[in-house]
C-alpha cells in the first residue's frame, strides 16, 4: 500500500521525522516493530522502526538519519508526497512486562526506536531510567519526549558539549552499575552496533540482562531471503522475523558489523550517483 | 494435408539467443515460433481420438483442440481454448516441465519426437497478447460473497481468476510490493519476462480482482481478522518461501547468499540494473552455486549474467538425479556453467573482513537408494579439496514460512509445518479456510499450484453459496 506524508520535521542536521498516513498499521503496531518502505519504482526496500503511532488518527511516525541514497531521498520528500509502498508492522513486538527497574539506552538516531520501548516499559509500571547520547549537543534528539516517559534521564555527549561527557555505556557503568545502590533488572539498548556491543560488554560484567534491537541489512523482511541473518548464541536467526530484539549477550556483533558492510562500495556509488543527478537538477 | 505428409514434418526447433551473447544479458533465451513455424509444428499433431497428452496435463488443457486451431491459423481462438482451463498460458508455455507431463505422453514421441506442445502454447499466448486481443469474459451476476486470497503466486492467481468469474468479490493480499509470487521474485527475466507476469496480473484486475500488495497476513491482519472484516472464505497460497541453509561453518560470511535472496535482489529488486535501480548485489567473479534443481540453475545463470568468470554448480549426486529440467541444464552448460557433480561443500573459508574466499568440498560416490529412491551420496574419505570463490549461492530447497500458521489457531500442519489440506478441495482443518500450492505440497511446480487453485476455487464456490 502507498502512504501519504502528513507531517515533516527536521530534528537535527541529519535526522528527520515523518508522519505517515497508515491507519491499518497504526492500529496493529506494538512497541519494537518496524515498517519497510520503498519510495519509488527503482527504490530499495528500507526498514525503519515505528517511533510512534496514533491509532485514532491513523498515523505513524518514523525518524531516520540520512546515511545514504534512500534516506537522503526520503529526507527530500515533503508533506503531501507519497511513498510508493509501506508494509508492516514487521518483526516481533518487544516483550513488555513489569519487572522492576529498566534502563533504556539510545545512541544517536537509536533514540527514536528506543522511545516506543521506553514508553511501553513505563506504561507497564516499571521504574524507567533513560540514557540517551550522541556525538555532540546538536545531535541529541527527542530529549523532551524521552523525559516524559522516564523516571530518571541522563544525556551524554562524546565531546562533552552537553550533559555527561562520555559514552552511554560509560554513563551506565559509572552512574548506576558501579554505585550498585539501585538494582537494574533489565537494560534495553538501540543504536549503532559498536555502541550496543560496548554496552553489552558492560552489562555482562554486572550480570544485567540486556536486550538489543538489531539493524541488519534486509530485503523482504518476511523471512523469505535470509539477508538479515545474525548469529545469536551460536545459532543463525533472522532479524526480521525472529527479532529485531535479541539477548545482547549472545549476539555475534563482529559478524553483524561485517555483514552491514557488504555493499559499502555500491552504496557509495549509488549515493554519489544520486548527488550528481541532484546537482544537475535531474532528480534521481 | 495428408497424414503421410504430416508425419514427415520434423519437430520445429526453437530459435534461441546465441549462448555467447545471452550469457551476458537478461533478455529471454528462446525467441519464440513465427506463425509459419507454429502452423508447421501444429500439423505434426495427428489428433488422437483418445489424447494421452491431456491426461498428462495437471489442468487438462484441450491440447489437440488448441493445436488444431493453430493448424487452421486461428491463433486467437487457440489461445482462448487454452484459457478455458489454464489462466496463465504465457507462463506455463515457458516454465512447465512438458517433457515429463504432456509431451512424454505424445504418441509421436514413441517413434521420433513429440509435438512441441509447450512451444505452441507459448506461441498462441504471446500472439494473443501482441495482437492486443485479450478478451474480458462477461461475468455472471454478483453473488455478494467476499473472498480473501493470501499470496499472489500461481495458486492464488488461479483461485482469484476462477472465483471472480463466478461472480464473487475477490481480494488478494500479497506480502511483497509486486504480485506474482515466485514468478516475479524467483524465476529470472531471461526465462520468464516480468512484463508477461504483469500483463497476466493486469488481466485479473480487469476481471475485477482487487490486489492489495504490501499486506502481510499474520502481521497487518490475521486470518480471523479477515473473517471479522466480513470475508466469507479465505484461501492460503503462501508458497514455500523459507530459505534452507546447510548449517555448515562460514555460511554467514559476506558473499554467501540464499538463492531466494540472490534471485529476489536480481529479479524483484532489479539489482542487475544497478545503479539505475538502487538495490545492490555482489557481482562475483568466481561463484559457487550449491544444488541441482531449477533454482540452482537460475542462480548459476544469473551469476554468469552478472559478469562472473567462472560459475561452479556444486551438486552432491550425479547428473541423473538432478531435479532441474533437462532443458535448463543444457542451457546452463551452453552458457559455460561448470558442473561439479558428486561434490558436497563442508565449509566456507573467509578472510578477516568476513568475506568468503573459498569453499571446501568433499567428493561423493553413490551408495544404496534412499527414501526418495535415488542413490544416496556418500562421502569419499580424504577427498577434501578447496576452491577459491568470492560468492556462494545456496540453492538446496525451501521450507514453509510460518507467518500465517503461527497466527491462525486451529489450522493443522504436518511435521514440516506445511498446511494440511484435502487434495480434492483444499479444505483445511478450519471452516472456511482453504489452501493450495507449495504451502500444502512443499516446493513443486507452477502448474500443480494452479491445479490446486482450480480445485479450491470450485470448493470455495460451493462452500460460500451454501452458507
Ligand atoms: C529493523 C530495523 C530498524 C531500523 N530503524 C531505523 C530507524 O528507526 N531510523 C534510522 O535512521 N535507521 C533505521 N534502520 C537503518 C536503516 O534501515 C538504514 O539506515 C537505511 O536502510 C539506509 O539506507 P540508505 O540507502 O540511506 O543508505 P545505504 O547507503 O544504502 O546504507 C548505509 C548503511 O545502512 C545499512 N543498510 C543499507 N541498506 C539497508 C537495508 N536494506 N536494510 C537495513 N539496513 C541497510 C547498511 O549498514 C549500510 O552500510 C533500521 C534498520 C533495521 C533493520
Ligand atoms: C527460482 C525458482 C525457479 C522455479 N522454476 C520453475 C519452473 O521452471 N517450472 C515450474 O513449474 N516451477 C518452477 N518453480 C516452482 C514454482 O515457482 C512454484 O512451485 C510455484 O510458484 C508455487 O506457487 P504458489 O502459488 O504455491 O506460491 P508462490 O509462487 O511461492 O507465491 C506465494 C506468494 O505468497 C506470498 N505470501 C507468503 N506469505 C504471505 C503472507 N503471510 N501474507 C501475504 N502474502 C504472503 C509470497 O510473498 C508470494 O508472493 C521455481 C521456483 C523457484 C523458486
Ligand atoms: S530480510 Fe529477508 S529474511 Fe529477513
Amino acid at each position: 500500500m502507498s502512504a501519504k506524508i502528513l507531517g515533516k520535521q527536521q530534528l537535527s542536521e541529519n535526522v528527520f521525522k515523518l508522519v505517515l498516513d497508515a491507519p491499518k498499521i497504526a492500529k496493529k503496531r506494538k512497541a519494537g516493530q518496524f515498517v519497510v518502505l520503498r519510495i519509488h519504482e527503482e527504490g530499495e526496500r528500507i526498514p525503519l522502526t515505528i517511533a510512534d503511532a496514533d491509532p485514532a488518527k491513523g498515523t505513524l511516525t518514523i525518524i531516520f538519519q540520512v546515511v545514504g541514497k534512500s534516506t537522503a531521498h526520503l529526507s527530500g520528500l515533503e508533506v503531501g508526497d507519497s511513498l510508493l509502498d509501506l508494509v508492516g508492522p514487521m518483526g516481533k513486538p518487544t516483550h513488555v512486562e513489569k519487572i522492576g527497574t529498566v534502563v533504556c539506552v539510545g545512541g544517536g538516531v537509536g533514540v527514536a526506536p528506543v522511545y516506543p520501548i521506553t514508553q511501553a516499559m513505563k506504561n507497564a509500571g516499571n521504574y524507567v531510567i533513560s540514557i540517551i547520547g550522541a556525538r555532540c549537543k546538536d545531535l541529541i534528539i527527542m530529549e523532551d519526549e524521552m523525559k516524559a516517559v522516564s523516571d530518571e534521564i541522563i544525556v551524554t555527549t562524546d565531546d562533552g558539549s552537553y550533559g555527561y561527557h562520555g559514552f552511554v555505556s560509560q554513563a551506565l557503568e559509572e552512574k548506576y552499575l558501579m554505585a550498585g545502590d539501585k538494582k537494574i533488572d533489565l537494560a534495553v539498548a538501540v543504536g549503532p552496533v559498536p555502541m550496543m556491543r560496548a554496552l553489552c560488554d558492560v552489562t555482562k560484567k554486572y550480570n544485567v540482562p540486556t536486550v538489543v534491537s538489531l539493524n541488519s541489512i534486509m530485503v523482504d523482511a518476511t523471512g523469505m531471503c535470509g539477508a538479515c541473518r545474525v548469529t545469536v548464541g551460536g545459532k543463525t536467526r533472522f532479524v526480521c522475523v525472529d527479532g529485531p530484539e535479541f539477548d545482547g549477550h549472545q549476539v555475534d556483533f563482529k559478524e553483524l558489523i561485517d555483514r552491514q558492510r557488504i555493499y559499502l562500495d555500491q552504496e557509495k556509488e549509488c549515493y554519489d550517483h544520486y548527488c550528481t543527478c541532484r546537482q544537475q537538477g535531474k532528480g534521481a | 494435408m495428408e497424414m503421410k505428409e504430416r508425419l514427415k514434418i520434423p519437430r520445429q526447433p526453437m530459435p534461441e539467443q546465441d549462448p555467447q551473447v545471452r550469457k551476458r544479458n537478461f533478455e529471454e533465451v528462446p525467441l519464440g515460433y513465427t506463425p509459419e513455424v507454429a502452423k508447421a509444428e501444429a500439423l505434426r499433431c495427428i489428433q488422437c481420438k483418445k489424447p494421452e497428452c491431456v491426461e498428462g496435463c495437471p489442468v487438462e488443457v484441450d491440447i489437440p483442440g488448441f493445436i488444431a486451431l493453430i493448424a487452421e491459423g486461428k491463433f486467437i481462438d487457440a489461445a482462448r481454448k487454452i484459457k478455458q482451463t489454464n489462466a496463465l498460458p504465457a507462463v506455463c508455455g515457458r516454465v512447465c516441465p512438458q517433457e515429463v507431463q504432456c509431451e512424454i505422453r505424445c504418441v509421436r514421441g514413441r517413434k521420433g519426437e513429440p509435438v512441441a506442445i509447450g512451444r505452441l502454447e507459448r506461441f498462441v499466448a504471446d500472439y494473443e497478447r501482441a495482437a492486443g486481443e485479450v478478451s474480458i469474459p462477461k461475468i455472471e451476476t454478483q453473488t455478494g460473497k467476499k473472498i480473501a486470497i493470501v499470496g499472489s503466486g500461481p495458486s492464488g492467481l488461479t483461485v482469484a481468476g476462477d472465483l471472480v468469474q463466478m461472480g464473487h468479490d475477490v481480494t488478494i493480499f500479497e506480502a511483497l510490493h509486486a504480485a506474482g509470487g515466485v514468478l516475479v521474485y524467483g524465476i529470472p527475466e531471461f526465462r520468464l519476462p516480468k512484463a508477461i507476469v504483469a500483463s497476466e496480473v493486469d488481466y485479473l484486475k480487469k476481471l475485477g480482482v482487487k490486489i492489495e500488495t504490501s499486506n502481510v497476513i499474520g502481521k497487518v491482519a490475521t486470518v480471523d481478522e479477515l473473517f471479522a472484516e466480513g470475508y466469507d472464505a479465505v484461501f492460503l497460497g503462501t508458497g514455500a518461501g523459507l530459505p534452507s541453509f546447510m548449517n555448515i561453518p562460514g555460511e554467514n560470511l559476506n558473499g554467501v547468499y540464499s538463492a531466494n535472496e540472490y534471485l529476489t535482489r536480481s529479479n524483484l529488486m532489479k539489482a542487475y540494473r544497478f545503479p539505475e535501480y538502487d538495490t545492490p548485489i555482489v557481482r562475483g567473479k568466481n561463484v559457487a552455486v550449491i544444488g541441482g534443481g531449477n533454482v540452482a540453475m537460475d542462480s548459476a545463470r544469473t551469476a554468469m549474467r552478472l559478469g562472473a568468470d567462472h560459475v561452479y554448480l556444486v551438486y552432491r549426486r550425479s547428473r541423473q538425479e538432478m531435479p532441474a529440467r533437462i532443458e535448463e541444464i543444457h542451457h546452463a552448460e551452453e552458457e559455460g556453467i561448470e558442473l561439479h557433480l558428486l561434490t558436497n561443500p563442508i565449509r566456507y573459508i573467509g578472510n578477516d573482513k568476513g568475506w568468503v574466499t573459498g569453499i571446501e568440498c568433499l567428493r561423493m560416490e553413490l551408495g544404496e537408494p534412499d527414501d526418495s529412491g535415488r542413490r544416496r551420496p556418500v562421502p569419499i574419505k580424504g577427498s577434501e579439496f578447496v576452491k577459491d570463490v568470492d560468492t556462494v549461492v545456496v540453492a538446496i530447497g525451501a521450507g514453509s514460512n510460518p507467518l500465517v500458521q503461527s497466527t491462525t489457531p486451529g489450522l493443522d500442519t504436518n511435521k514440516w509445518n506445511y498446511i494440511i489440506a484435502d487434495e480434492e478441495t483444499g479444505q483445511t482443518s478450519r471452516e472456511g479456510v482453504f489452501a493450495g500450492g507449495d504451502i500444502v505440497t512443499g516446493a513443486a511446480t507452477v502448474i500443480l499450484a494452479m491445479g490446486a487453485g482450480r480445485k479450491a476455487a470450485r470448493a470455495i464456490h460451493k462452500y460460500v453459496m451454501s452458507k
